[in-house]
């Protein structure tokens, strides 16, 4: 699984950027790190399952020992396209994906500290339906390998606008008026797609099947377009979060500590739209993730953005690849997009852990 | 939830002002005031024009003569019967929809948390999306439960849909955040459900499907304003009677009790008043884009107050909608859906209120 981040899992040696892990003797401070990456590595198995659960299973009913054949380029013909043509690419293609969102949505959550900020907020899933529904009703473009490049444009283009708007309106881009602009963008961009949409039938077909999120007939050249950004994404994350933590106790306090409002605000926004748009681009929007997963991991490994990132990336990427198995499996040939599923079974998952738990509020 | 409450825009209040009599008194804030008033009187006016301008132009001074029934002939066919409910419809859809969203964001002191979050939207959405595609199809069961059409399935998706966010959000009393997080999960679920219904669904019952998730004025009759007018005509000055209690609500718990105020009744009412009335305008004109998100932020703005001022919010959510019908039939060739339009006016208004602050502040 090379798309997963490997685990910062070293102890905290900077205690001042940690809220949460500072407080309590040393020794209840060793206690709760080691729980933690007890739960890190649990998830780093389920992680691994979901994974093989994804290349074992599918609506073609072949044995593990004609899907290794077919890994290993040995086996029958069809069983290689199935495996390297299907199963592979799906598999990379949701770990990745789900990986991404997850991070994205973390981070964004962090800028804006509302809970209701999902990755899409600064217009990367409006910016990549624009330019997608733009791709079919302008050059005609309806092959996926093609449309990924025009949902890539589309999301930085628009997250680059929703950024220009916010610092021009409060110089550090502070939380609320990111949150504002970026709604107001994205729904400016989601107004001209439905106006494209209502007006061209065959736009609107396409767009339907794309704004679900699906990770089906995705091939790999998908995924080495959207690679790059996401990886350029997670470097950007994984640098910004101390800043993140200071910027959680206020910008004020953030200030104090020494951090470079600006600074973090464009690393840590520059991550945030290379990882979704990247994800978006392969997969479609798939918000529920990006939404739900950072509650989770905030629930399971406490605050401190050193550990709820490689919990969010983990989650992400187990609920993505479980939800695209399922999809595959309950519908037979005509199998069900992992978006629907996600949210249909995830939905009632996360009001229980929402219930179950009391979530740390933002 | 520190960062999120509409007060970080660092507006200043302003002054308040008052006339007292004996024990009585009445204060407000003259910017507040005269906004209103002003935004008031652009809606009667809207309304005034809207009847006026159609394929045939009627002047306004006939108009209103029409609507005060000294008018007799084709005029008055035209004024009360084709153009009057369609411009009563959009005025109250927008006045029900800024108010809803007006309750919502100062009830959960988050500038997102529009009626959406209840699930009242999604809700809607899969009533009214199942009826289009079920509907359509001419099963018997479901011709049956969807006989009442698109309004009724989207009425009854809406409450059964908040009814849930609400039953499952409450634990020993609700909170808005853990309201916001079931919220989230049950509008998800239905959500996906509205997906998977328009991707299985035919091609042209998707295009009328879409068109409805737009938000649409073009259905409209006198039997869809009356029970709008009902609603609007209770939940309205209602919910400016609960302005106070929300003004406390929004201090926290501990210090709302302590001054008096039953918490937990009042955010039944007042999430109550935000699900019928995002119902009603949704049942009536679908969930048209935007104006429960916007108005309320654009409101707050113009007043300079903390939280959205709630008549100001209804006056503008009026002329909003008024003003996006009014440049939706007469300036483009085809008709267009009035949800686009008040998605194409309020952003762009919003973004430059963002811009404009910052110019402000620097000066």
């Amino acid at each position: 699984m090379a798309s997963v981040p490997p685990p910062p899992l070293a102890v905290p040696t900077a205690p001042a950027a940690l809220p949460g892990a500072v407080i309590g003797a040393s020794g209840v401070h060793r206690r709760t790190a080691r729980r933690r990456v007890a739960v890190l590595l649990g998830l780093a198995v389920l992680v691994v399952a979901a994974a093989v659960a994804s290349m074992l299973l599918g609506s073609n009913h072949i044995g593990a020992d004609r899907v290794f054949a077919g890994l290993m380029r040995s086996g029958s013909g069809t069983d290689e396209a199935i495996v390297w043509g299907s199963r592979v690419p799906r598999t990379l293609i949701g770990a990745s994906v789900g990986a991404a969102l997850g991070i994205a949505g973390l981070l964004m959550q962090g800028h804006t500290r509302n809970p209701l900020a999902d990755p899409g907020l600064f217009g990367v899933s409006a910016g990549a339906g624009l330019a997608v529904v733009l791709g079919v009703f302008v050059f005609g473009v309806t092959s996926t390998s093609a449309s990924v490049w025009f949902a890539l444009v589309g999301a930085v283009v628009a997250s680059v606008v929703v950024f220009s708007v916010t610092v021009a309106g409060s110089g550090t881009a502070s939380p609320v008026p990111l949150a504002l602009a970026g709604a107001a963008v994205s729904a400016l961009l989601g107004a001209l797609t439905s106006f494209i949409v209502l007006t061209d039938q065959d736009s609107l077909d396409a767009y339907r099947l794309w704004v679900v999120g699906s990770l089906s007939g995705r091939q790999l050249d998908v995924l080495a377009a959207a690679w790059p950004f996401m990886a350029v994404g997670l470097v950007l994350a994984i640098w910004n979060t101390r800043a993140l933590d200071a910027l959680g106790l206020g910008s004020e306090l953030a200030k104090g500590l020494g951090e470079d409002l600006l600074t973090a605000r464009l690393v840590g926004l520059g991550g945030i739209t290379l990882l979704a748009a990247g994800a978006t681009a392969a997969a479609g929007p798939i918000a529920f993730v990006g939404l739900t997963v950072p509650h989770v991991a905030r629930a399971v490994v406490g605050t401190g953005h050193r550990w709820t990132l490689p919990a969010s990336a983990l989650l992400g990427a187990v609920l993505v690849l479980v939800a695209d198995v399922v999809g595959r499996l309950i519908g037979g040939f005509a199998e069900v997009e992992v978006g629907i599923v996600l949210a249909v079974i995830g939905g009632p998952v996360f009001v229980a852990v929402a219930r179950r738990r009391s979530l740390v509020s933002l | 939830m520190s960062a999120t409450t509409p007060t970080s825009t660092g507006t200043a209040t302003g002054p308040r002002r008052g006339v007292r009599i004996g024990p009585v008194g009445l204060a407000w804030r003259p910017r507040v005031l005269t906004t209103s008033v002003v935004a008031v009187v652009a809606a009667l006016l809207l309304v005034v024009l809207g009847v006026a301008i159609g394929s045939t132009f009627i002047a306004p001074g006939t108009v209103v003569r029409a609507l005060l029934g000294l008018e007799s002939g084709p005029d008055q066919f035209i004024v009360t019967t084709l153009r009057l409910p369609r411009v009563l419809t959009g005025a109250l859809v927008g006045v029900t929809l800024a108010v809803a969203g007006a309750l919502t964001q100062t009830f959960t002191r988050n500038p997102l948390g529009t009626p959406d979050i209840i699930g009242v939207t999604s809700g809607a959405s899969v009533g009214a999306v199942a009826a289009v595609v079920l509907g359509g199809g001419g099963s018997s069961v479901s011709a049956l439960v969807l006989g009442g059409g698109i309004p009724v399935a989207a009425t009854i998706g809406a409450l059964v849909a908040a009814t849930i966010v609400y039953g499952l959000g409450w634990r020993g009393g609700v909170q808005s955040h853990r309201l916001i997080l079931v919220g989230i999960g049950v509008s998800a679920t239905l959500d996906a459900v509205t997906s998977y219904l328009l991707v299985r669904a035919k091609i042209t019952q998707a295009t009328a499907a879409s068109q409805w998730l737009v938000g649409s004025l073009s259905s409209t009759s006198w039997t869809t304003v009356w029970p709008l007018l009902v609603i609007a005509a209770v939940g309205v000055p209602l919910a400016l009677a609960t302005s106070g209690a929300l003004g406390i609500g929004q201090l926290g718990d501990e210090v709302a009790t302590g001054v008096g105020l039953g918490v937990q009744r009042h955010r039944l009412l007042v999430i109550g008043l935000a699900v019928v009335l995002t119902a009603a305008a949704v049942a009536a004109a679908g969930p048209v884009g935007f104006v429960a998100f916007v108005v309320p932020q654009i409101a707050l703005r113009i007043a300079g107050t903390n939280r959205p001022p709630l008549l100001l919010s209804a006056a503008l959510g009026a002329v909003l909608v008024l003003g996006a019908d009014l440049l939706a039939r007469s300036v483009f060739p085809w008709q267009v859906p009035v949800g686009i339009v008040t998605t194409v006016i309020g952003a762009p208004y919003l973004i430059w209120l963002l811009i404009r602050h910052r110019k402000e502040m620097s000066r």
